[in-house]
């Protein structure tokens, strides 16, 4: 194929301070409609803001674990538009000079680990929310109007959707690890915006880019990569060029449709505020925020990898998330054998959350109860399989597996003198499949120890059942 | 006894010692306000049901024998850019004619609690930004001194109420000369304090950079009086600070011996209005008497003030009226078809053409390559002007100039003449682009016409040039002469 995608992301990120960037207000998400204002944040004339110093706390922590360089100094500038749920006609936000440069975050692609680079991340203002009502007006619920954020723009580095859906990934993992934010992008507190085109890599023609907005998943980040993509080649091969211009994913449709045309470059009038100060950036401030990041995604799974012996691909599925990480080492507290608690974690346990669109904090269970349970096991008093039976009560009422073995009398039967009776009844009701299996028919001493199971309502010891069916056959 | 001639340090003594009550203060200003005021038009609102209210607490609190706050009854009029809270605040525009804030001013919430009575709000040009208070959407104020002149601007109306006795003190705001030329229009004494000495949290900005809330008196005494109740840190404002040391009041007395004191070559040898000039310089000779020691210096960037001045100030303008667009509160055009249209015609209808003109020029320079050179230019040359002050300030106490190059113009003639009007801030704009403190102080008369002292201090250094201002006024004791109305 002779042509190559190029993309780069903006997204923008609600930190999760406690209170918003130059007010004392709350920040929390929803609340009847403007309740969480003052004056400062309603823009109102003559209030003055004061720069929330957790802000830029978060600010750096985030620039920290993406590998930035932090600016020895920050200013605001303010970034001037007109919408209504803009609250002083302009933005505050930071132009040329924000707080962090020059960072990366790594995905793994088929060659190795390849480096998306963070060009800058800045520190602003969130703006208020428009509501459209069914009878045409239009409202404005400013709660959300000074919530801090950070707004992160990557190089264009990314060439697939595949690339940009992992970057993406990562990027939240990254984010939700340090705590800054809760990455919600069904609540807006992740936005993110493409930027895309297309070159034909033979004779380096390229095509305008387009930005993309309305992605309301990672999912349609992707899909719109990729009709953008197919528009993109489709253009080019008819020797015609993308027009400058906004587009939007239409979820519906699956395609994107014109929103607006930028054939000219906005034009912000951006000015410093004189209002917020600028704030010198200590050096001791930095390493003091470097020195309490959490272990990041990559640390955590390379220590995994060491620690518990488990394959790359288990260590990178568990360390997905912090909580799914931090119940697995729970877990392995109280059990023996590392790669059987990834396995059921990664197995049952991810697959029925998956299922229910649940999170690892939603489980009713605790870890010590999973290793509780995988303890039934390995002792040989449950079957694997009706340890999954188990879990799965587990996952609906939260009882602990003991409870529910006792109640619906699970253990296993290893007595053999209880099973030799089951045993030859089985075998006297299925003459013929004794017959076929001394013929050499093996598929007949499955079914007979299918049988046993059932009789047993799939207590019964198997690796017990299929010795002593071979051993009663053999003596008749 | 005439309650309205009394100073207001007297008032303030008169009420704590029960000669008179505060309601009596009250009434007896509000009666000067119904007799003048509809010639004047110093008044933009008149708050007397409050104002009445709040001279029976103070009433209340002297007959349970409470302890008095600073400013115990005596009438204060507020420029009406200052947030008060369920009063309107109209900055003189259409576009806040309706507008009634939720919140008071930290300068308000000061003098609400030292007891001090706000009488009403005061007239002013548009948002502030020019020298004349005809840019009002609420019509000109006239000079009590002199009704076919203007009272200078843009804190106009504050300085006309009160040199015509309608309150004892006023609050104003000064970007450019705004305190300080219409005090020297109207004959009185107005304080520019240093940036960052008083809060600006609820003053409605026109230029942040620039902007200071200041203070009126008829005597400079009455003028600290008020600084003393609303400088100091003020954690709603980052860029206030609190400034220890004794109470300027108390340091007035002091005198000027041994003061050492600068006369800029190049400002004196500037184009201006001869009386202006010769009264000047006879006040500086006098300050020889008093035991200052007065010597020549440089201020070299003078001729760069205009444009310096003006870059900064059209673009914090544009910027700062960007907020009233017709959606949340303020001026909404009855009919439109679209956002833009809403927008398009609040503004267009909403703002005066004076805020227009910088809103156009401001958003020229912040919008285009060349606008952003002479912006960027513009703040290299401020750093410049205030190293010459710096540079002046390592060898003298304070420096004297005239506070305006000229008498108080006629009223309709700085349409015809806009540059005069203009170039009449020319020496009250470095105090504001070096962020220094100044005073205006009455130093005499030509032809009917006051003229003004203006006086400037180093950063934070208010005693220095309120010590100056006081002496000179002792000495001058210029009290009779032409009081106007």
């Amino acid at each position: 194929m002779g042509y190559k995608t190029i993309v780069g992301l903006e997204i923008h990120v609600e930190l999760l301070t406690k209170t918003k960037i130059f007010c004392n207000c709350v920040n929390e998400f929803g609340g009847d409609a403007n309740t969480h204002c003052c004056p400062v944040c309603l823009g109102l004339p003559g209030a003055i803001p004061k720069l929330n110093k957790g802000a830029l706390e978060f600010g750096i922590k985030a620039g920290l674990a993406f590998n930035c360089q932090i600016s020895e100094w920050v200013k605001m500038d303010r970034k001037h538009y007109f919408y209504p749920d803009l609250s002083k006609g302009y933005q505050v936000s930071q132009d040329d000079n924000p707080l962090c440069r020059n960072g990366y975050v790594e995905i793994e692609v088929e060659e190795g680990l390849k480096r998306i680079g963070i060009q800058r991340i800045h520190i602003e203002e969130d703006t208020g929310k428009s509501i459209h009502t069914e009878g045409g007006d239009t409202l404005v619920d400013y709660n959300r109007a000074g919530v801090p954020l950070i707004e992160i723009v990557t190089a264009p580095d990314i060439n697939s959707s595949e690339e940009a859906r992992m970057f993406l990934e990562n990027l939240r993992n990254i984010l939700r690890y340090i705590e800054v934010s809760d990455c919600k992008m069904e609540e807006g507190s992740l936005r993110c915006d493409v930027n895309i085109n297309v070159v034909d890599t033979e004779t380096g023609k390229k095509t305008n880019i387009t930005e993309l907005k309305n992605l309301n998943s990672f999912k349609s980040v992707a899909s719109a990569i990729e009709y953008e993509e197919r528009r993109h080649i489709s253009l080019l091969e008819k020797g015609e060029n993308t027009a400058k211009e906004t587009r939007g994913w239409n979820e519906v449709e699956n395609k994107t449709v014109v929103m607006r045309d930028k054939g000219s470059a906005d034009n912000y009038r951006y000015a410093v505020d004189v209002d917020v100060l600028p704030v010198v950036i200590k050096k001791e401030w930095i390493d003091e925020i470097r020195d309490s990041l959490p272990e990041l995604p990559h640390q955590k799974k390379e220590r995994f990898i060491k620690e518990y012996a488990l394959p790359e691909y288990d260590a990178g599925v568990l360390t997905q998330s912090k909580e799914l990480a931090q119940f697995y080492e729970e877990t392995n507290k109280y059990a023996k054998d590392p790669k059987q608690v990834s396995n059921w974690v990664m197995g049952d346990v991810l697959r029925r959350l998956n299922d229910e669109e649940m999170e690892i904090v939603d489980l009713k269970f605790q870890p010590k109860d999973l290793a509780d349970l995988l303890e039934f096991i390995n002792a040989g008093k449950i079957s694997n399989n009706i340890g999954k039976k188990v879990l799965r009560e587990m996952f609906e009422t939260g009882e602990k597996p003991e409870a529910i073995i006792k109640k619906k009398g699970l253990i296993q039967i290893s007595d053999e003198g209880e099973l030799e009776g089951i045993i030859e009844k089985v075998l006297d009701e299925n003459q013929q499949s004794v017959i076929d299996y001394k013929n050499g028919k093996d598929r007949a001493l499955g079914f007979i120890i299918g049988q046993v199971m059932k009789a047993t309502k799939g207590k019964a010891n198997p690796q017990l059942v299929n010795k002593m069916v071979r051993e009663r056959i053999e003596k008749r | 006894m005439n309650i309205t001639r009394l100073t207001a340090m007297e008032i303030r003594e008169k009420v704590i010692n029960k000669e008179i009550s505060s309601k009596e203060v009250v009434k007896a200003h509000l009666n000067r306000i119904k007799e003048l005021d509809e010639e004047l038009n110093a008044f933009i609102t008149i708050t007397e049901e409050e104002a009445l209210k709040a001279a029976e607490r103070v009433d209340e609190k002297i007959k349970n024998g409470e302890s008095l706050g600073k400013l115990a009854g005596i009438p204060i009029g507020v420029k009406d850019n200052i947030i008060t809270k369920n009063v309107r605040t109209t900055c003189g525009s259409k576009m806040l004619e309706n507008y009634i804030p939720p919140y008071d001013a930290t300068v308000i919430e000061r003098i609400k609690a030292e007891d001090g009575i706000i009488l009403g709000k005061t007239n002013l040009d548009e948002f502030a930004g020019s020298y004349s208070t005809e840019s009002s959407y609420f019509g000109v104020t006239k000079n009590p001194i002199d009704t076919e002149r203007v009272p200078g601007g843009s804190s106009g109306g504050s300085t006309a109420a009160v040199k015509a006795h309608e309150v004892a003190l006023a609050l104003g705001s000064d970007t450019g000369g705004s305190n300080r030329q219409p005090a020297s229009y109207c004959g009185i004494v107005g304080i520019k304090p240093t940036y960052g000495l008083v809060s600006r949290y609820g003053l409605v900005p026109l230029a942040n950079s620039l902007d200071v809330v200041g203070t009126f008196g008829r005597n400079v005494k009455d003028a600290t009086l008020l600084l003393e109740v609303i400088r100091g840190y003020d954690e709603k404002d980052p860029t206030s600070m609190e400034i220890e040391g004794s109470s300027y009041l108390e340091k007035l007395k002091e005198g000027i011996k041994g003061m050492k004191i600068a006369l800029p070559r190049e400002y004196m040898n500037m184009d201006m209005d001869s009386r202006v000039k010769g009264k000047v310089m006879e006040t500086v000779k006098l300050f020889e008497i008093l035991g200052g020691h007065v010597e020549e210096v440089s201020l070299p960037h003078v001729e760069h003030y205009w444009a310096t001045y003006y870059l900064i100030v059209v673009s914090e303008i544009s910027s700062n009226m960007a907020r009233y667009d017709g959606v949340g509160y303020g001026y909404r055009t009855e009919d439109y078809d679209s956002l833009d249209e809403l927008y398009i015609k609040s503004r267009t209808e909403g703002f005066g053409e004076e805020i227009k003109r910088s809103i156009l020029a401001g958003t020229y320079i912040l919008g285009s390559k060349e606008g952003r050179e002479y912006y960027e230019k513009a703040f290299r040359v401020r750093t410049l002007i205030k190293e010459d002050f710096d540079k002046v300030f390592e060898k003298y106490d304070v420096i004297l100039t005239p506070t305006t190059p000229n008498l108080p113009f006629k009223i309709g003639d700085s349409i015809k003449n806009p540059f005069e009007m203009y170039g009449s801030g020319i020496f009250n704009i470095p105090a504001n682009l070096a962020g220094l403190c100044a005073i205006s102080v009455p130093c005499g008369y030509v032809d009917g016409l006051p003229v003004g002292l203006q006086i400037i201090g180093d950063r934070f250094k208010e005693a220095n040039i309120l010590k100056a201002a006081y002496a000179l006024e002792e000495e001058l004791a210029l009290g009779g002469e032409n009081n106007g109305l």
